[in-house]
């Protein structure tokens, strides 16, 4: 490309070839994904959809958003912004589990005060009712 | 004074820099450290969007581990194919305005606001899609938990008619609930809202961020009309474009997270 960062020295200006390149490759990644997510990966399709998730953030940031060309220290900020999230999420993954018990609680008491609870097991009483009351006139 | 406010308005600034270029604010030395310090706040700025989104993701991550099971069969009430188009739609506007950012450092001004309009176009479709959806979601009753019209928390039997019929999980032909609606236990159908709960929070976050996206995009359009970018003053449209890309980004991730789960 001889337009490639010659008029000016801000920036980096971007080929449009290349542009189109990586719009088309996440419109494909996105019709990948939406087909893996209907395909049964025993168990592997969050891991897929989130390393494809990955791989299209990837392009937008590093083509899009020409952090590939910029002063690396953006791309370190970034970077950073992503490692605190991993942290917050792996001291909360830490913590969940201690209050399970009281969330079981609180959710009992909301079935209970919402009246539910009383709907439910009716139904359920009456279905299993049906084939008691036929064997016992037997 | 008048004097003064004469000479300011002139080539000058009326503070006698001869050779100051017309784009660069006072208190910069150099067009060059202007634009760096415009890059470091947007990058600086973009980290806090980071981490402001990223409660939601963590309350994402906390309850779907939680109840696996919940968001599983919820999932399954938000329509893939509107997902995907959304993700599609948005993915063309960062392309446009990754265009535009390249057309306003060539100085090509018609094509910048070509796609700024496309962009902003774009944008808007996104809107009128999310609204599509959320009215369908209010129809059919699948909202957030402490709301008393969903689905779940009434009593099968006594569900509304005009919300059944919008309901995803109603089947005309046979009349009744599929997805096995009623036959749900209480306690599932409690932990339902969470899931749209926490839907709402996320699409409705991300789609404040489009809107002052679109807002960000008629100014620039204002500007680009205005014939004001060029080579060595297009900062307004990369940090604009920036930003138009996080948006893309967070989508880029929510999209699988909502839509797709098996």
């Amino acid at each position: 490309m001889s337009d490639h960062n010659s008029e000016t020295h801000l920036g980096h200006v971007l080929p449009l070839g290349l542009l189109l390149k990586v719009f088309f490759a996440l419109v494909g990644l996105t019709v990948l994904t939406v087909v893996t997510g209907k395909m049964d990966l025993y168990g592997m399709d969050l891991s897929v959809a989130m390393i494809i998730a990955t791989v299209k953030a990837s392009l937008v940031c590093l083509i899009f958003m020409h952090l590939k060309w910029d002063k690396p220290f953006h791309g370190m900020i970034f970077l950073f912004s992503v490692m605190f999230v991993g942290l917050f999420l792996a001291f909360l993954t830490l913590d969940t589990g201690q209050y399970q018990d009281d969330i079981r609680e609180k959710l009992a008491h909301d079935i209970h005060a919402s009246g539910l609870d009383e709907v439910q097991p009716e139904e359920a009483h009456v279905e299993k009712a049906v084939p008691e009351g036929e064997g016992s006139d037997h | 004074m008048s004097t003064t406010t004469t000479a300011a308005q002139g080539d000058d600034h009326g503070h006698g820099h001869d050779d100051h270029p017309k784009h660069l604010a006072h208190h910069f030395e150099s067009l060059e450290q202007q634009f760096d310090a415009g890059k470091l706040g947007i990058w600086s700025f973009l980290l806090t969007e980071v981490l402001f989104f990223s409660a939601l993701f963590v309350a994402y991550t906390m309850y779907r581990s939680n109840y696996p099971e919940v968001f599983q069969y919820a999932s399954q009430f938000l329509d893939t194919n509107m997902g995907a188009l959304n993700t599609i739609v948005l993915l063309l506007s960062s392309f446009t305005i990754a265009w535009g950012v390249r057309n306003a450092m060539l100085g090509q001004l018609g094509l910048l606001k070509m796609n700024l309009v496309i962009t902003l176009l774009c944008a808007g479709g996104f809107m009128m899609i999310k609204k599509m959806e959320y009215e369908h979601k209010f129809h059919e009753g699948t909202l957030w938990s402490g709301n008393v019209n969903t689905i779940f928390r009434l009593d099968p039997n006594d569900v509304p008619e005009d919300m059944k019929h919008h309901s995803t999980a109603w089947d005309n032909r046979n009349g009744e609930f599929t997805m096995a609606v009623k036959d749900l236990d209480p306690e599932f159908r409690q932990k339902l809202g969470i899931f749209f709960g926490i839907y709402f929070c996320l699409t409705g976050l991300h789609g404040i961020h489009v809107l002052i996206g679109m807002i960000l995009m008629i100014w620039l359009l204002i500007r680009a009309m205005k014939g004001e970018f060029g080579p060595t003053n297009f900062n307004a449209v990369d940090f604009g474009a920036l930003y138009w890309h996080l948006v893309d980004l967070i989508w880029i991730f929510l999209f699988p997270l909502l839509y797709l789960i098996s």
